[in-house]
């Protein structure tokens, strides 16, 4: 059985590695990301947003409704935070419990 | 005052460290258009400021906010932001469209400004949401 694992693994590793020669060079320029849908922010973002800082106007203009998805779950991780934390399940001596 | 186990040295950076990180936040908040920085970054440090009150002076801290009170900014926060969608829909453009503002400026002038408005609901929820965790972990027992 921990033979079987490993080679598969080890096929698993293989394949990732093999996967990843395909994927274009960091800051190579002929990149489908870079071709489609980047020259156009980086020409045009302060003509249309007003906002000279590319990454404000990429998160909070073009990109505003993902944003607003992010606020609203760590609005949500908060929420959820408190609504395990504060279960009054297991404070069986907290009558007897003094500030101090 | 009454510090539980805030010594001079504690106290005095204390002292000077706060206001700094406060004013830091707001600049970070306003000056993200600018800059880098926006609403993530100037909540975590206002939510710091109150964090470190908390860390310093103990319980009967001088700047305290209440886990309840923190969560309901946070939720206030996040209100804001849809709220500035909605109401761009309801002014006639596609949702979050800033450039439906009913203000007489130019649209280069309300795409900063809504975006502006919205950083400030993204800080004030990263704010209230770190403040309300960290409350959540310290309260005791008894105080529910």
């Amino acid at each position: 059985m921990k033979i079987l694992s490993a080679v598969f693994s080890i096929i698993l590793l293989g394949l990732l590695v093999f996967g990843s020669l395909g994927l274009p060079f960091i800051g190579d320029k002929n990149s489908p990301a870079a071709e489609h849908v980047s020259p156009r922010y980086i020409e045009k973002a302060y003509k249309e947003t007003g906002s000279p800082n590319l990454v404000t106007a990429v998160l909070a203009d073009y990109r505003s409704f993902d944003t607003l998805g992010e606020t609203t779950v760590i609005f949500i991780a908060g929420a959820a935070t408190i609504l395990i934390l504060r279960t009054t399940a297991g404070r069986k001596d907290a009558e007897g419990g003094s500030d101090e | 005052m009454n510090r539980p186990f805030g010594t001079t040295i504690l106290d005095t950076a204390f002292r000077y460290m706060v206001p700094f990180i406060m004013v830091y936040g707001v600049y970070v908040l306003l000056h993200g258009e600018y800059s880098p920085g926006g609403g993530f970054q100037a909540g975590a440090l206002l939510a710091i400021a109150v964090v470190l009150t908390r860390l310093v002076q103990g319980r009967e801290a001088i700047f305290d906010m209440n886990g309840d009170t923190a969560i309901i900014l946070a939720g206030l926060g996040t209100l804001i932001y849809a709220g500035v969608g909605v109401a761009t829909v309801i002014w006639g453009g596609n949702f979050l469209d800033y450039a439906t503002i009913p203000l007489d400026l130019p649209a280069k002038e309300l795409r900063p400004l809504g975006i502006l408005v919205i950083e400030v609901g993204v800080t004030i929820c990263v704010m209230g949401v770190i403040i309300a965790i960290y409350d959540a972990l310290t309260r005791k027992d008894d105080d529910i």
